[in-house]
């Protein structure tokens, strides 16, 4: 019985690890295709009117850093399934 | 010689805890003992609190040495402290906020010097580690933020109709007015202040977990003394990870004050 418990303890470990390892994996999907699509729209902005570059930059680091967040909360629950 | 060196590292993988590579547990990365006030909860003094003191007296020491020797072509630490108030001035609140967000400069620029110093001691040799890397000063940094930001939108709009402006957007139809409101209230009053502290500290503890893995196996293969031919590779990542660090040291600041802009100015003047 005890090694039962042990032994469900120990898959309850593998299936966290296993659950940081894809959840931070698909947390990364969607905000690298969306830090691809700022900041590629930003430099076709930037190239066609290179006098708006400072404004479209600024803009584009806020683009950035709302679509980084996912990504970043995804990290914050790998750390805390591994490690807590 | 080439292949002997792969047999001895795959036979030392083979060999259990005698060979491998050792990851240091996580606490020993983040977690330092207190040397000062030892067992006082309020004063205890360790590695993180020495940062952040050193986070909050440098930019006072940068600006009162630029001030104390103003001259009218700026020298030395005036260029420094002009240059970067010019940078906050034109980069942060004349893109967010126009000219009348001009009082909240002093805010913006202690902000984004406590913030910049708290994180650049990540790539200063023997001292090493993001002040920010703990959660304690971004979530006090954004909660700080949230208590600003709706402080200015309830004195310039009063309290009532701040509330109906951040939580009602105007030219919604009345269908999908309920669902919107709640969109709204949660990601203004909720999202923003977890968002804006999980963003520097994710990125700092990010940065700091990169740059210690990567001297890990620096210090590994140069201990081992196997594999001379590979051990720049990691040496090589380091040095650039440290360049790209300072870049993200810098940046987080920026994008920290920039969005404490963005979220004042929206207080300031809600959308029509």
């Amino acid at each position: 019985m005890i090694d039962l418990l042990a032994q469900a303890d120990t898959a309850v470990d593998g299936l966290k690890a296993v659950g940081a390892g894809l959840g931070y994996g698909l947390a990364a999907i969607g905000p690298g295709v969306g830090i691809g699509l700022v900041v590629g729209n930003a430099i076709t902005a930037m190239a066609r009117q290179p006098e708006s570059a400072g404004m479209v930059r600024t803009t584009m680091f806020l683009g950035i850093a709302f679509t980084e967040a996912l990504a970043l909360i995804g990290f914050v629950v790998f750390i805390l399934l591994n490690f807590a | 010689m080439q292949g002997d060196q792969v047999n001895q590292l795959l036979a030392a993988g083979d060999g259990g805890s005698s060979g491998g590579l050792h990851f240091p547990p996580i606490e020993s990365l983040l977690e330092w003992p207190g040397f000062l006030f030892e067992g006082n909860t309020f004063l205890e003094l360790n590695k993180v609190g020495v940062i952040y003191l050193f986070a909050m007296v440098a930019p006072l020491v940068i600006f009162t040495l630029a001030i104390r020797k103003s001259a009218l072509v700026p020298r030395g630490v005036q260029t420094v402290a002009e240059s970067s108030v010019g940078f906050v001035r034109e980069n942060v609140v004349m893109q967010t906020m126009g000219p009348d967000g001009m009082k909240f400069m002093p805010f913006l620029l202690s902000l984004f010097f406590f913030i910049f110093f708290a994180n650049i001691t990540e790539v200063i040799p023997f001292i090493q580690f993001p002040a920010n890397s703990r959660m304690a000063a971004p979530a006090f940094l954004a909660i700080l933020v949230w208590v600003v930001f709706n402080a200015v939108g309830i004195k310039s709009q009063g309290f009532f109709s701040y509330f109906k402006n951040t939580v009602i957007p105007p030219g919604v139809p009345g269908a999908l007015l309920p669902l919107v409101a709640v969109i709204e209230f949660v990601s203004t009053f909720l999202v923003r202040p977890f968002s804006l502290a999980v963003r520097l500290f994710a990125n700092m503890l990010a940065g700091h977990l990169l740059l210690v893995t990567f001297a890990v196996l620096c210090e590994n293969l140069w201990a081992k003394n196997i594999l001379v031919s590979i051990i720049w590779a990691p040496f090589v990542v380091l040095i650039g990870l440290t360049g790209f660090e300072i870049l993200v040291a810098f940046l987080q600041a920026f994008i920290f004050t920039i969005l404490t802009a963005v979220y004042i100015g929206g207080a300031l003047h809600p959308e029509h």
